[in-house]
């Protein structure tokens, strides 16, 4: 076995690296999700003229076309300074129409994608579809030339400031539930969308989205009617590895340890306190742990292969640690852990409470964890359901 | 970045598996627990053949020259087995012997070690249960041109067997760290007296009283007073060890409950068709990938000659309590069945105690990572 990433995969991260330093200012009492639109855009912006935002789309469609490795080193450096992620568009929509688009949908979206001008938002979840997202219930109705979008969506990101939507909705309720799903593209200006906030915790706006009689055109469906299920699984897999990165957890930790090795407490070093010594231990153990997960997802996919199922715990063991590095975090700070960014006292701009916050939806989003183990258990382990 | 095997390795793997799953059945581990030696000298022979016993070995005496990341891939199969065996006492002495023993000692002890005719234990730990410097109160006083060792050793694995013994004593210092020297010892010389402890793994630790035991000076193993770099590397090559050791453990476990999962039905369907259990299994499985790779990470970087400290500490600490959980949630999901004499899960669950202590447990593989973290 071989760990190292080798000379051109080190020389990727320290462009990365060079492009960040002059381009992006991490700031701890942002969550990455979290940060303005317009700050967001951007830096999006900047990212595509160096060809950078697109990671996965083949150069030809004006993508960076990197390798699963590269595409690897590349999100985890931009993670760990908490850039802004490229988004549904370049993540999502963009591969998807490169592998099964119609030449006139790729003209006249794939441009905008790569260039960041163009922002998506996804319509999948529905307040009675989440884990079960299958079981959706908008409809799309044919009409002409069109097709007619009635329902709501909810747990939408980016839904205020997207400027389409790559949304899921049910063409056939006669079939089995994943096989009457199509994909559309829908213009989020269209008359009758409707956007409503939803106000995470962790401070994130996410909207509930309604649809009344909504307009779509034909020519606006992605690949086939009704295989739409089969087109969100593939982006999920491909998708999925990428979805928790360590980059944050590694950020946080390394804020936290570089305040106990140079601060008192009561007269002390703290970082001589046994308490806090085993709890930053521990969590060193788990970070290592999650990191090498992480190393074995990206090698699966550089071998040609969708790592579904390593993605799957991936998902889980990132995030339950980034949990246990939200809470063992705030109880080193003892008393001043509760204190939120902005308030007298706050330690480390309040990172460590915000982060403490935002780690409660981690283990719910992107596919709950027990959703991820049942993944594992059956497709992996072979199960029986 | 390379995350499969090499050929060799997958050549190692698949031949130690065969083997080992021919001539090192559960009745055979059964039998051993109870037997007075505790290993099977025949098999130990056979093991020789294949020049398992010559993998760390240095060619230039006689074995294979091979790294860590090669041991580990053997290790892992000698865990699934549970193969009672003074394989990794011995190994880590040879590995002791060949990083510091002068050419005197490597020529006469080495070829030996690889042919199977020589069994080594290392005796650290006394009384004081610890790993750590601090404990080692067993001295060498100079005497008539040799050194007296007094003390007793405590918990010493496979020394009931070993025809040399690496024995870690006091020549002076005033710091716990200062003053370890390591003792080539044989077993049969006056004043040695070896007694067999009983642990639930069986695993043959034993206690070692020195009576003035009189050992000549060329018996000194490294320098003289500034033993402990070595000792504290031998304790970390054991701590990587027992670590691939209960990554094919804990492998094992797992593939037995999934099968048995599928077949055991309670109220009409599966067992493994409840949540309960498919969770179980799957943290099984993350608890088995994580330690692998915990494992192999840690062993390349010893075999690439990198600093590998807080790395192996971190495995040892994280694997000690994964293997914890894979053991616990194998009893769970095995049922009554599972806590039965009969049955083998407890063979692996008793394996389990013993190895989360040797080389160190979590605790002290944690203080380890705080230690460079912090300090």
């Amino acid at each position: 076995m071989d760990f190292s990433f080798g000379e051109d995969l080190e020389k990727l991260r320290q462009d990365v690296r060079q492009f960040l330093d002059q381009e992006w200012k991490p700031d701890p009492s942002v969550d990455g999700h979290n940060v303005d639109p317009k700050i967001a855009k951007e830096f999006r912006r900047k990212l595509a003229k160096k060809g950078w935002l697109a990671l996965s789309v083949p150069k030809a469609y004006g993508g960076a076309g990197l390798s699963a490795m590269e595409q690897y080193v590349f999100a985890e450096e931009m993670a760990y300074r908490g850039a802004p992620t490229p988004g549904h568009g370049p993540n999502i929509v963009a591969p998807t129409l490169v592998r099964v688009g119609t030449e006139d949908q790729k003209k006249r979206f794939l441009p905008g994608i790569v260039s960041g001008e163009v922002e998506f938002c996804l319509g999948y979840t529905e307040p009675a579809a989440g884990s079960d997202l299958a079981s959706m219930e908008i409809r799309a109705v044919q009409d002409g030339d069109d097709y007619v979008i009635n329902g709501q969506k909810i747990f939408n990101t980016y839904g205020h400031h997207a400027d389409w939507c790559w949304l899921a909705a049910r063409t056939d309720p006669n079939v089995p539930k994943h096989k009457g799903i199509s994909i559309f593209m829908v213009d989020m200006k269209s008359p009758g969308v409707t956007v409503a906030p939803m106000w995470t915790i962790a401070g994130w706006r996410v909207n509930a989205i309604y649809w009344d009689n909504v307009r779509v055109p034909k020519k606006d469906l992605v690949g086939e009617p009704n295989k739409g299920w089969y087109y969100m699984a593939t982006a999920l897999d491909y998708e999925r590895h990428a979805v928790v990165p360590t980059g944050p957890i590694k950020a946080t930790f390394e804020l936290l340890v570089d305040y106990v090795k140079h601060v008192e407490r009561n007269g002390k070093p703290l970082k001589d306190n046994v308490d806090v010594r085993e709890k930053l231990a521990s969590l060193a153990c788990d970070i290592q742990m999650v990191e090498l997960i992480h190393h074995r997802s990206a090698w699966v996919a550089s071998q040609g292969i969708v790592p579904a199922n390593e993605a799957a715990m991936q998902k889980w063991v990132t995030t339950e640690v980034s949990q246990k590095l939200g809470h063992l975090g705030t109880q080193i700070l003892g008393l001043y852990g509760p204190l939120e960014h902005g308030s007298k006292y706050a330690l480390l701009e309040g990172a460590l409470e915000l982060h403490h916050r935002s780690a409660v939806v981690s283990t719910i989003a992107a596919g709950s964890n027990e959703i991820q183990r049942n993944i594992v258990a059956t497709r992996g382990l072979g199960l029986p359901r | 970045m390379d995350l499969a095997l090499t050929s060799s390795q997958e050549m190692l793997k698949q031949s130690a598996r065969d083997f080992l799953a021919k001539e090192c059945p559960k009745s055979l581990v059964r039998e051993l627990r109870e037997a007075a030696v505790g290993h099977s000298p025949a098999l130990w022979q056979r093991m020789a053949e294949l020049g398992w016993m010559g993998l760390m070995v240095p060619a230039d005496n006689d074995g294979t020259g091979a790294n860590f990341s090669d041991l580990v891939v053997l290790l892992e199969e000698m865990g699934r087995a549970l193969l009672p065996s003074p394989f990794v006492s011995t190994t880590l002495c040879a590995m002791a012997i060949g990083e510091a023993g002068s050419a005197e000692q490597k020529k006469s002890l080495l070829p030996k070690i690889a042919s199977g005719d020589l069994i080594a234990s290392f005796a650290l730990t006394e009384p004081t249960a610890t790993f750590s410097a601090d404990g080692v109160k067993a001295t060498a006083t100079e005497n008539g041109g040799g050194y007296l060792i007094n003390g007793t050793k405590l918990f010493v694995r496979d020394a009931n067997v070993a025809d040399c013994i690496v024995c870690v004593a006091r020549t002076g210092g005033a710091s716990p760290e200062e003053g370890i020297t390591l003792f080539l010892v044989d077993p049969k010389t006056a004043g040695v007296s070896i007694t067999p402890l009983k642990t639930i793994g069986r695993d043959r630790q034993c206690e070692i009283v020195l009576a003035n035991v009189r050992v000549a000076k060329d018996s000194v193993l490294g320098p003289v007073g500034q033993g402990w770099p070595l000792v504290a590397k031998m304790v970390q090559w054991g701590a990587l060890a027992e670590c691939a050791e209960m990554v094919g453990a804990g492998q094992q476990v797992l593939e037995w409950v999934v099968d048995y999962a599928k077949q055991r039905v309670q109220f009409g369907r599966p067992i493994g068709s409840f949540q309960a259990i498919q969770h179980k299994c799957a943290n099984m499985l993350a608890d088995v990938d994580g330690s692998r790779f915990m494992t192999y990470y840690a062993a390349w970087k010893l075999s690439e000659g990198m600093p590998a400290t807080a790395d192996v500490s971190q495995t040892k600490a994280w694997v000690s309590d994964a293997f914890r959980r894979i053991t616990r949630e194998g009893h769970q999901i095995f049922g009554g069945l599972g806590f039965t004499v009969d049955h083998d899960m407890h063979l692996y669950s008793a394996k389990e105690k013993v190895a989360e202590m040797a080389y160190g447990d979590a605790d002290f593989h944690r203080k380890i990572v705080a230690r460079e973290l912090l300090d």
